[in-house]
């Protein structure tokens, strides 16, 4: 068949101008393709780093003990104690998991947590925040603090805490200032302002105080245990399947993020397939253009696909060198529009530093190898009609027109 | 003699009903091994339906067809391909040569389409046979670039690659001047009184016609003399 692949690519050199302009239809479609992959694949991973990429992607959270009851031995209730409103549940032997779960493949980071609610005094401002104690060095674990923080330094100890933009201006606080925190425990602690950050997100911003695991064991009166585990993963993707195993492991209830994030999961599903739709077209126009060059190439050629008919050339030869035609027209025009995607997607920012206002371009999900095979294959396939036709022809007739 | 070939009581009818022609009326025909003939008649007499019959590119209706002992009528396209590829060579009247390939490219064709890639023996003996044909000087030129006789020629070279048994030439001289067609002529005579292939040439042209030892006559449809 090494004769047929030589014959495919002398009728494509002997039409320059044209296996040129194919050649070039079909790089506009990888074009799209690739620039469609890339555009929807960035905004599923900008929209995705904007909701979840600061939260936790697996939670273990501490289940509240169920209500005690006192049943008399005739089976009617005596007493109901009502559940705690404000004591929070503990971990009580979450030190006892956590090297388990770091060693779970895909865990990023873990970080044990203490929260709870509580108000925060300055003079005769009070304002309610929702406090979360983490351990020192871990404090960016999930949420990137040190990387939103605009005065100070995100680093948390005994005394200190650490507010965001709006909460600080809210009690009119600036750096190094004290202030009280008084727990939902009753507890009331003297703190010092360390460091401010801004996320941009009004709830974090303007209602929540980080302090450090050993100030939220006193405040919430938690000697042992944390009230929960937060898990941060290498692919947010991974979280349902991560979970299971973590649940596998531990016996607790690790929660994914996607649990209750249905409406999320529906948006970018639906903008996927926005893209699929996008794509299979880009691919369907390749297809349709490369059959009607080839059957109108096969139609030029039919006397000369009746002399290799008479000179003994068989059907699946000239079945063969028309397929291999639509190949090579597939393979150039995929690798060109390939590289050409890539080029233009270059200038744009890689995704870890996409910026609100610009486009979200993430230049690894070009899908460049999946865009030339799926190019390659359809010009095959765009190849048989006009190849079974070309082996059709009947000797006689092509050879008298 | 050895018969290269033979043909009983061909019929070849197109179209069907009232619109059925019959060309060949129960034709038959015997081909010895290194024989030159010529096949005459005039036009729509059945010349070319037999040549495309006797070079497997068509079946006749009904009748027999045997060739180097084979039954031609009960092969399918497959083996007839096959066939055809090793024992018949074509000469046509308008050369037929593969316009985006050079001279030997044309040539090897026939054995390079059989062994799958062209082999430093095909390209040797392309060479050859060019040289025979006083083509030397033109092996790498595209078929487009070559003038009418030496299409014609290269055409014959094509038809002899595989050294057939049976080269059917449909006025392979038709389309070219006197001088020409008469060099093309003596180079089939040499190389059927060299090589004892067989050659049945369909003409015209009673001058062409008499440089074969056999002259054949087919009218309506039928071998009238």
């Amino acid at each position: 068949m090494l004769y047929a692949l030589k014959i495919a690519a002398r009728y494509l050199t002997a039409s320059k101008a044209q296996t040129a302009l194919l050649v070039l239809g079909v790089a506009v479609g990888v074009f799209i393709f690739i620039f469609m992959s890339a555009l929807i694949g960035g905004l599923a991973q900008f929209i995705l780093s904007r909701t979840v990429g600061d939260i936790s992607h697996v939670t273990i959270e501490a289940e509240p003990d169920d209500p005690a009851l006192l049943i008399s031995p005739a089976g009617h209730v005596l007493l109901v104690a009502e559940r705690g409103r404000t004591r929070t549940a503990s971990l009580s032997e979450a030190a006892t998991w956590l090297p388990l779960i770091e060693a779970v493949p895909g865990v990023k980071a873990v970080s044990p947590q203490i929260t709870g609610a509580g108000f925060l005094t300055r003079g005769a401002q009070v304002e309610q925040v929702s406090v979360t104690g983490v351990e020192p060095g871990r404090e960016s674990a999930i949420l990137d603090l040190e990387g939103y923080m605009v005065e100070g330094r995100a680093r948390l100890g005994a005394g200190l805490i650490v507010l965001g933009r709006e909460l600080a201006d809210d009690l009119d606080l600036s750096l190094n200032q004290p202030l009280r925190l008084q727990s939902s425990e009753g507890v009331t602690a003297l703190l010092t302002l360390s460091g401010i950050y801004e996320t941009g997100n009004g709830a974090l911003d303007g209602a929540r105080a980080f302090v450090s695991l050993s100030t939220a064991r006193t405040l919430f009166a938690m000697p042992q245990g944390v009230s929960q585990i937060e898990i941060k993963l290498f692919d947010l993707n991974a979280a349902d399947a991560t979970a299971l195993r973590i649940r596998g492991l531990t016996g607790l209830d690790a929660v994914p993020w996607t649990d209750g994030a249905e409406q999320l999961m529906e948006a970018l599903s639906a903008q996927a397939q926005t893209g699929y739709f996008l794509k299979t077209f880009a691919l369907i126009t390749i297809v349709i253009g490369v059959a009607s060059a080839l059957l109108l190439s096969t139609y030029r050629r039919r006397p000369e696909i009746g002399i290799m008919r008479a000179m003994g050339a068989g059907r699946g030869f000239v079945v063969f060198v028309f397929v291999t035609q639509g190949a090579l027209i597939g393979l150039m025009g995929g690798i060109m529009g390939a590289g050409l995607g890539y080029l233009a997607l270059l200038p744009f920012p890689p995704r870890e530093a996409f910026k609100p206002g610009t486009l979200p371009m993430d230049i690894t999900q070009g899908s460049y190898g999946l865009a030339i095979t799926l190019t390659v294959i359809g010009a095959i396939l765009a190849s048989i009609l006009p190849a079974r036709s070309a082996a059709r022809v009947d000797p006689v007739t092509a050879i008298g027109q | 003699m050895t018969a290269l070939l033979q043909v009983c009581d061909l019929v070849k009818t197109f179209g069907t009903g009232e619109a059925a022609t019959r060309v060949l009326r129960g034709l038959s025909l015997r081909l010895d091994a290194g024989e030159m003939a010529a096949l005459l008649g005039p036009s729509g007499s059945g010349k070319s339906t037999l040549l495309t019959i006797l070079g497997t590119l068509m079946k006749p209706t009904s009748g027999q067809h045997v060739m180097l002992g084979q039954d031609l009528i009960a092969a399918d396209d497959r083996a007839l391909t096959e066939f055809r590829n090793a024992h018949i060579g074509f000469v046509f009247q308008f050369h037929n040569l593969l316009p985006d390939f050079t001279a030997l490219e044309n040539v090897i064709f026939p054995t390079a389409v059989r062994e799958g890639r062209e082999t430093a023996p095909a390209r040797a003996r392309g060479r050859d046979l060019l040289a025979r044909m006083g083509l030397a000087e033109r092996i790498h030129f595209p078929a487009t670039n070559l003038s009418g006789g030496q299409k014609q020629r290269v055409a014959v070279a094509r038809a002899l690659m595989n050294s057939p048994e049976l080269v059917l030439a449909d006025e392979p001289t038709g389309n070219l001047d006197r001088v020409s067609a008469m060099q093309v002529m003596e180079l089939i005579a040499e190389i059927n009184r060299e090589e004892g292939t067989t050659f049945l040439i369909s003409t015209h042209d009673d001058k062409i016609a008499s440089l074969c030892r056999r002259q054949i006559v087919v009218g309506d449809g039928m071998v009238t003399g």
